[in-house]
């Protein structure tokens, strides 16, 4: 990087990228850990991320034992954040950040250079759009993607149209026929390319059931409609090659096609910091630590791995924020590490690897399918060793699954551990 | 005349159990099962009677440092009236500061139930 005016460096113990949930918590974790000296960095005018937007209820039951909107999740953790003193930079872009822990962000006051002990990578995650799903036709105003709707209608208060179709049946793009929906928008129907919807079954209940939206399995926009703006969408009924079927088109009428075509983890600033990738997942390789393959930079939250729920992104976050102190502390955790790997339709699991002599009492497992499976196993192996196997009535890539290894059961692995599907 | 079983889902936590709700000659639920939980038979028996939801929505802030604050029914409120509490909601105004449980419109409806604020907003 050019620069001629002399790097003045802010030296800190701990640099949080990313104000979310993820960063607030793990933020909170390392200051009653120990570590004072800290900064979260928030490119937003806000802290809480993206439940700022989600004014749904339906989080904290887990953390909090209660049925909270987004924004109160958000409130409760920014108050702890408050009367934990630590300093929340907001506006602040992190535009770099180096292997050996240099963070660079553009603030209100500046460039500012941070130098970091540990770093904890908490970026969430974005959406995919229209380019990443190649839709054809031309490019009228009109078609935006389910998170920027929501934000337009929740923190803006802009309603962008007033006959919605939606294209994919993820939580948001249900969440938001639902909204559009009490806001007078005629929403026509949601269409989902796969055989089943990637959302959570209470969302189809309660987002499309209520309100008598359709909902089409197997079906596609194959094209758009309009010159300047949207005028509709062609739909398609697809194969099992996910191909659309001659014959099966619809015209549908519309002046806002919403896209919940999913998210994938904002990983640009990790990449700069040398930090290995899944290649499944696009989210970050971590160890049971939370720690990255790059010493002193650790990740929580949607970075690593897309969650549904953000009481596991709290968890996961809180430990992320105990282990980061532990690092400043006392250095990086050494000793035997056990390689976790995927197997007979298990997509991804996190972490990638653990420590044999993990200080925990217990490692939990965080894994996806990568398709529908009912009355089936999940079943856990050290080569052809069986150590667990647990029932499961489905397992849906829509929903996270998570196996607990008591420490006792990691020490005991001799080879790598497997995590699979079974009959 | 028998009622059949109604199969529901239940929504008040994401593990989405499936129940089934039975009923006696006289219409009354004899029996509900697949509930992992026992919220899941409060819900089934509101479900199958008078279903009620919690509403969510936003609303007008003047003088805020943001232009809207988020909303919610303080309980769930029944399911036909969700809709006309959005229009009712559309008329209303709130003055920054505004805090999360702040009433921003008393008794919705009729209901008995309050609308309350979930975000806190600040002076412009
Ligand atoms: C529509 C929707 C509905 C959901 N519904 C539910 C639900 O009903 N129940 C539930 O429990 N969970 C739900 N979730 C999930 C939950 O909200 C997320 O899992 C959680 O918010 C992820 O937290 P995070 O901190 O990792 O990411 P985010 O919330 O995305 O936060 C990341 C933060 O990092 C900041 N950032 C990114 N890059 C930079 C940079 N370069 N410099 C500075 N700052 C940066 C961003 O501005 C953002 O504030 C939902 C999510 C969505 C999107
Ligand atoms: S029955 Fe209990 S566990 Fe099952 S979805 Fe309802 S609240 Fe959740």
């Amino acid at each position: 990087m050019e620069n001629t005016i002399t790097q003045q460096y802010i030296d800190k113990d701990l640099v949080i990228i990313g104000g979310g949930p993820a960063g607030l918590a793990a933020a909170a974790a390392a200051k009653e850990n120990g570590i004072d000296d800290i900064v979260i960095l928030e490119r937003d005018k806000y802290a809480g991320g993206v439940l700022r937007q989600c004014i749904h209820d339906g989080f904290g039951l887990k953390i909090f034992g209660e049925r909270l909107t987004g924004p109160e999740y958000a409130a409760r953790y920014e108050e702890k954040i408050r009367e934990l003193n630590i300093e929340l930079k907001l506006n602040s872009f992190v535009l770099n950040v180096t292997p050996d822990k240099i963070v660079q962000a553009l603030s209100p006051e500046g460039m500012l250079f941070y130098r970091a002990k540990a770093v904890i990578l908490a970026m969430g995650c974005r959406e995919r759009t229209r380019a990443s799903i190649m839709l054809p036709g031309t490019r009228p105003a009109g078609v935006y993607t389910a998170g920027l709707v929501q934000r337009l209608i929740n923190i803006d208060g802009y309603v962008p149209g007033k006959e919605a179709v939606i294209l994919g049946s993820g939580d948001i793009g249900l969440i938001m026929a639902r909204r559009l929906t009490l806001e007078g928008v005629n929403v026509k129907a949601v269409y989902e390319l796969m055989s089943y919807s990637s959302g959570l079954k209470r969302n189809i209940v309660q987002c499309l059931d209520d309100y008598n939206i359709p909902l089409y399995l197997n079906h596609t926009v194959i094209e758009i409609h309009g010159r300047n703006r949207i005028e509709g969408v062609t739909v398609a009924k697809v194969d099992e090659k996910k191909q659309p079927i001659p014959g099966t088109e619809e015209f549908v009428k519309c002046d806002l096609l919403v896209l919940s075509v999913g998210l994938i983890p904002e990983n640009e600033l990790s990449k700069s910091a040398g930090a290995a990738l899944n290649k499944v997942t696009g989210g970050l390789f971590v160890d049971d630590n939370m720690s990255t393959n790059k010493e002193g930079i650790f990740a929580c939250g949607n970075v690593v791995h897309v969650h549904d729920l953000v009481d596991y992104v709290t968890l996961e976050s809180v430990n992320a924020g105990k282990c980061a102190a532990e690092y400043i502390k006392n250095g990086s955790a050494n000793g035997d590490i056990i390689n976790v790997v995927p197997e007979n339709g298990v997509r991804y699991v996190v972490p990638n690897t653990v420590h044999r002599d993990s200080q925990k009492d217990s490692v939990n497992f965080m894994f996806r399918t990568g398709n529908v499976y009912r009355d089936a196993k999940i079943a856990v192996y050290d080569g052809d060793r069986l150590i667990k196997s647990i029932k499961k009535k489905i397992l849906t890539p829509g929903e996270m699954e998570t196996v607990k290894l008591t420490a006792d059961e990691i020490k005991s692995v001799k080879g790598e551990i497997h995590i699979g599907v079974e009959a | 005349m028998k009622i059949d079983d109604k199969t529901i889902t239940c929504i008040a936590c994401p593990n989405g159990c499936e129940i089934t709700v039975s009923f006696d000659e006289n219409g009354n639920i004899s029996n509900i099962s697949g509930n992992k939980c026992k919220n899941g038979i409060a819900y089934a028996q509101s479900e199958v009677t008078a279903p009620t939801r919690i509403l969510t929505s936003s609303v007008l802030v003047e003088n805020g440092d943001f232009p809207l604050v988020s909303v919610k029914t303080a309980s769930p409120i029944p399911k036909e009236l969700m809709r006309e509490a959005v229009k009712q909601l559309a008329k209303c105004v709130v003055k920054a500061p505004v805090h999360v449980g702040d009433v921003v419109c008393g008794n919705i409806l009729n209901t008995g139930v309050d609308v309350v604020s979930t975000a806190n907003v600040g002076t412009k």
